[in-house]
C-alpha cells in the first residue's frame, strides 16, 4: 500500500464533508475498510455502522463479537464524528479509552453514535455508547482522549 | 511452577475456536503462572493512519483484551466463560509500522465473580511499552441471569 500524503488526506476529508459521503475516507484508512465501517449522516446525526461479519466473533458458544472488535469500533466511531463535525487537518491520535462492557453483543450490525464532552484547542474528549437492535440498551460505551493538534 | 499449559494446544483453541484471533494472526508465546505472552504480526490492512502506516489503536485494543482475556485462566488453573467488564489503554507512543506487536498480560487479582488484569503492548523491550492497560473481567459470565430477569417473588 502506498501512503498518501497529508494534503490529499484533508482534500478527501473535505470533499467528503461537502459532499456528505465518506465512501472514500473508509476506503482510505486500511483499518475501516477491514472492519468495513460505514457513516449514516441522517439528520445531521453521524452514526457509525460495523457489519455483522462472522470474522469478529471473539465467542462463537454465544455467539459473540470479540471485546476487541467492540473497543476498535468505538474507537474508529469517536474519530470518525470527529473527521465529520472537526476542522481535523491529521489524523487524531488516541491518547487513552475506557471502554465499559454492558451486553453481549451478538455477531449483527452494530451502531456506534459520539458525543464531544471537550472539543479542545490539543485534545478532544469523546462518549462513546454502541447498539444493536435497541438504542436504549447499549452493548458499549467508551471515553475516549485523542491528540487532535 | 512448571508450564502447566500446552501453548500449540492453546495456539490450536485460538486459531480454530476464537475466529477473530485467528483473522488477524494472534500467536501465543508464553503462557504460565506469571502472565501470558501474545503478539499480533503487523498487517497493512491494520493501519489507522494512511500516511505512516501506524497501526489503529483498535487492533492494539484487540490484542490486549486477548491476552488479559487468556491471562485470567493461568491464575483460574481451569476453564470458566469470562467476559470483558471493562478495558482501559494509555496508548504511550505509535507502533512502528512493519513490526511485530507482543502484549504480556498477567491477572494480580482473583475474587469468586472478578478477575483484575494489567497488561503491557511493546515491540521488543517491555521497558519501553506502546500501551498500558488495566481491565477487569466477570467469571462464569455466561450462566448469570440478569436480575431483571430473576422473579420478585423469591425466584432464583
Amino acid at each position: 500500500m502506498d501512503n498518501i500524503s497529508t494534503e490529499q488526506f484533508v482534500a478527501i476529508l473535505k470533499e467528503a464533508r461537502e459532499a456528505k459521503d465518506w465512501t472514500s475516507t473508509f476506503e482510505m484508512i486500511p483499518y475501516f475498510s477491514f472492519l468495513g465501517m460505514r457513516l449514516d449522516t441522517e439528520n445531521d446525526r453521524f452514526v457509525s455502522i460495523l457489519p455483522g461479519d462472522n470474522k469478529f466473533i471473539g465467542n462463537p458458544v454465544l455467539p459473540a463479537l470479540h471485546g476487541g472488535v467492540i473497543g476498535a469500533f468505538l474507537e474508529s466511531a469517536a474519530m470518525v464524528h470527529l473527521f465529520a463535525t472537526q476542522d481535523v487537518t491529521r489524523v487524531p491520535k488516541i491518547i487513552n479509552i475506557t471502554v465499559e462492557y454492558l451486553r453481549s453483543a451478538k455477531p449483527i450490525e452494530t451502531y456506534a453514535e459520539a458525543i464531544i464532552t471537550k472539543p479542545g484547542r490539543r485534545v478532544a474528549n469523546l462518549r462513546v455508547e454502541a447498539w444493536q437492535g435497541d438504542r436504549n440498551k447499549p452493548v458499549a460505551a467508551a471515553h475516549a482522549n485523542f491528540l487532535v493538534s | 511452577m512448571s508450564n502447566a499449559f500446552d501453548i500449540n494446544q492453546i495456539q490450536n483453541i485460538i486459531d480454530t475456536g476464537i475466529p477473530h484471533c485467528s483473522e488477524i494472526g494472534i500467536k501465543v508465546h508464553d503462557m504460565d503462572a506469571g502472565g501470558v505472552i501474545f503478539s499480533l504480526p503487523y498487517d497493512a490492512r491494520f493501519a489507522g493512519n494512511p500516511m505512516n502506516g501506524i497501526l489503529h489503536g483498535g487492533i492494539i485494543t484487540t490484542l490486549i483484551d486477548t491476552a488479559a482475556g487468556m491471562c485470567i485462566y493461568t491464575r483460574l488453573q481451569k476453564y470458566l466463560p469470562i467476559a470483558t467488564l471493562d478495558l482501559r489503554i494509555d496508548y504511550l507512543k505509535p507502533a512502528t509500522p512493519g513490526e511485530e506487536v507482543f502484549a504480556h498480560a498477567s491477572c494480580y487479582k482473583i475474587t469468586k465473580q472478578i478477575a483484575f488484569t494489567r497488561a503491557i503492548a511493546y515491540h521488543t523491550d517491555p521497558e519501553d511499552p506502546i500501551a498500558n492497560s488495566v481491565g477487569t473481567f466477570m467469571l462464569k459470565s455466561s450462566e448469570t441471569k440478569p436480575l431483571d430477569r430473576v422473579s420478585g417473588k423469591g425466584g432464583r
